[in-house]
């Protein structure tokens, strides 16, 4: 039988996606562009049982997913830069608190109300930064719509599995252009569920470290009772100070995403093996890099594309090696060098990093990366 | 025979943190017997805070306990309840962390009507963060960020629930012990948003401040102004000036929110 299509915004798909791995909740407020994830939800969820709620701010959105995630949702809040700015704080509660929920960003410019309808690729780092503490980030940055579809299906497995938040980031061009998109069977894609304890109520603990890094989640209304607080605690949930079990926790927090970047960085190499010139990329902006690759290629210049889609945990173990083989990286970006950053740090001055920022609300073009590529000696 | 509260109070977990004369542990017990008192099942009783002296009150209670962010247990409590509306969610809060940062959470929770039941325990004051003012402190009175006397005027909580769309509000005080947990108890079994305020005391950070002598004279002082609001019929205005209304001020059945959400999934099924 041929598999369903359609053509689909970003946003939609996003909606879609998040169905297909299990969303049964949703809370968000309003916000340019991200605006079609609250209404396909708003139509999705009640046919399926599922809850969707409009909340009196993104504070108040990003608080009602991580309640509904502790009584045993599948959560998704979407929103867009100030909004994300709003959600920091119980980011990080989600953080330390370890509660699974995603959350959809179309990155806009900033600070503050910027430019609600151009496309940014600006909040990358309020991704891994914006809340305080050390913590660990995950951040996927799709650039089609059928990437939209399946990486926000890979966040919610991400999230289940490492027992923290994820974001999902499209800038704006991939969140609102329309493209065909098959629909994966049930069943196809992996759908990873939450990890239920073993254990009988009395024994439970919610950060039992003797199930590993990451401990299994009861549900509310389950049968299990126990705390969770946003402070410092110990195994059992409770708060404390004791100097040497903060410090523990804070390093497994961290560790349960660092340690696993293998599972969890994917990227993509485009015309890598022979090049000379790499284009690090991401979102939108990678299409212009692979036509100008395209491009340099044809003019006889031996150009590749690293595209990354996991922006955090970086792909530090990959640009490593890249930066050994090539003779330059040229990181074109819709802000002004949050990514290219993170490339010279992995460049580790081996090679020379060449940026193109544009914050403009315009999109970087083909021709503006072939003449960076060329500028490479 | 003596109420036994151990059966609800967390093994391990005590003593709690609260200052003596604070009457933040008077609450708790009477959400304890107010608990007894319905025979709710504490395995599917979630209890939500933010942060506080009074938001630490969870965290002693053997229930599903979440102690969230300052001003958010409103908000993390309607996706605990809307996700599980089969569960019993209490809120428990201070006046700064119900009022100031929490206010906008607060009022519309109040306008969804979503069955919780919202305990602010207004002691007037910031307790946890050592005595500034909050939107619960009178005109006048000193604080740590009021050193000239308060220049704000103060909220009244239960008049901002009613407005705000709550379908129960009471008011009781720490001083009348034996009366909080039939408001509480009341409040929980109304289906809809309740809201008890219990005015409470803070020796440590307000009482000084504001020449209460001693922990009995800020709970004399809850019981002089305290006035019950039947009685309060009979007296005229000029009696009932600097008085509070205590018991059950306001009740009305209206649409819950969580019911009126078990429709819309009925009409996009049927769809
Ligand atoms: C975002 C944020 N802002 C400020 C604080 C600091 N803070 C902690 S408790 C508190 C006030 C608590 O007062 P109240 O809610 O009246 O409760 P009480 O301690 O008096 O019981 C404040 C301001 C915080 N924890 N988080």
């Amino acid at each position: 039988m041929a598999k369903k299509v359609a053509f689909l915004q970003g946003n939609e798909a996003a909606a879609h996606g998040a169905i297909y791995a299990g969303c049964n909740f949703f809370a968000g407020y309003p916000i340019t562009p991200s605006t079609e994830v609250a209404e396909v939800c708003s139509l999705e969820l009640p046919k399926l049982g599922g809850k969707f709620i409009q909340m009196e701010d993104e504070i108040g959105a990003m608080a009602a997913v991580l309640g509904a995630s502790l009584a045993g949702s599948k959560v998704l809040t979407a929103t867009s830069g100030p909004g994300l700015s709003l959600k920091q704080e119980l980011i990080g509660y989600g953080c330390i608190a370890e509660i699974p929920c995603v959350i959809y960003n179309v990155m806009r410019g900033g600070p503050s109300t910027g430019m609600p309808t151009g496309p940014s690729q600006s909040d990358v780092m309020s991704a891994k930064w914006g809340t305080h503490g050390d913590h660990p980030a995950i951040l996927l940055v799709p650039a089609s719509v059928q990437e939209t579809y399946e990486e926000i299906i890979r966040a919610f497995n991400l999230s289940e599995k490492y027992r923290t938040p994820v974001m999902v980031m499209p800038d704006e061009i991939v969140a609102h252009m329309r493209e065909r998109i098959v629909f994966p069977e049930p069943g196809e894609i992996e759908v990873v569920p939450r990890k239920a304890p073993t254990v009988p109520p009395e024994q439970y603990k919610p950060y039992d470290t003797s199930f590993g890094d990451v401990p299994p989640l009861a549900s509310y209304g389950t049968g299990y009772k126990f705390h969770v607080t946003g402070l410092n605690k110990m195994q059992d949930g409770f708060p404390t100070t004791k100097a040497e079990i903060v410090q523990a926790e804070e390093e497994r927090q961290v560790r349960k995403v660092n340690a696993n970047v293998d599972d969890i960085v994917t990227f993509e190499e485009y015309l890598l093996d022979d090049a000379e010139v790499a284009v690090i990329a991401y979102g939108s902006t990678s299409r212009s890099a692979r036509y100008a690759v395209n491009a340099a290629r044809e003019q006889g210049i031996k150009a590749g594309m690293f595209r990354i889609k996991t922006f955090w945990p970086f792909p530090d173990k990959q640009l490593k090696a890249l930066a050994g083989k090539v003779k330059g990286f040229v990181t074109p970006e819709m802000n002004l060098g949050m990514c290219t950053g993170e490339v010279e740090r992995c460049a580790q001055g081996k090679v020379p990093v060449l940026g193109i920022f544009r914050v403009d609300g315009e999109p970087i073009n083909p021709d503006q990366i072939v003449a960076k590529i060329k500028e490479v000696k | 025979m003596a109420f036994d509260y151990d059966k609800y109070i967390r093994p391990g977990k005590l003593p709690h943190i609260w200052c003596p004369g604070c009457g933040h542990g008077i609450v708790m017990k009477g959400l304890i017997r107010a608990i007894d008192s319905l025979q709710l099942d504490t395995k599917n009783t979630a209890i939500v805070s933010g942060i506080g002296c009074a938001s630490r009150l969870p965290g002693y209670m053997d229930c599903c306990t979440l102690h969230t962010a300052h001003g958010r247990a409103a908000a993390f409590a309607t996706g605990v309840k809307l996700a599980k509306p089969e569960m019993n969610v209490i809120l428990v809060g201070g006046d700064g962390d119900g009022t100031a940062i929490g206010g906008n959470h607060f009022i519309h929770a109040c306008r969804r009507n979503i069955d919780m039941t919202y305990i602010i325990l207004n002691n007037k004051i910031y307790g946890m963060t050592g005595g500034q003012f909050s939107p619960a402190t009178p005109t006048g009175a000193k604080a740590s960020t009021t050193p000239y006397g308060n220049p704000d005027p103060p909220f009244d909580i239960a008049k901002l629930a009613i407005g705000a769309g709550a379908t129960f509000v009471a008011r009781g005080t720490a001083y009348h012990a034996t009366q909080i947990d039939k408001l509480i108890a009341e409040a929980i079994q109304h289906k809809g948003f309740s809201v008890v305020e219990i005015l409470d005391d803070c020796p440590t950070t307000y009482g000084r401040r504001n020449k209460f002598k001693s922990v009995i004279e800020m709970m004399n002082h809850l019981k002089e102004t305290a006035v019950p609001v039947k009685a309060a019929e009979k007296m005229t205005a000029e009696q009932l000036q600097g008085k509070v209304l205590t018991g059950v001020l306001y009740k009305e059945e209206k649409p819950e929110y969580t019911t009126e959400y078990a429709k819309v999934i009925e009409r996009a099924q049927a769809k």
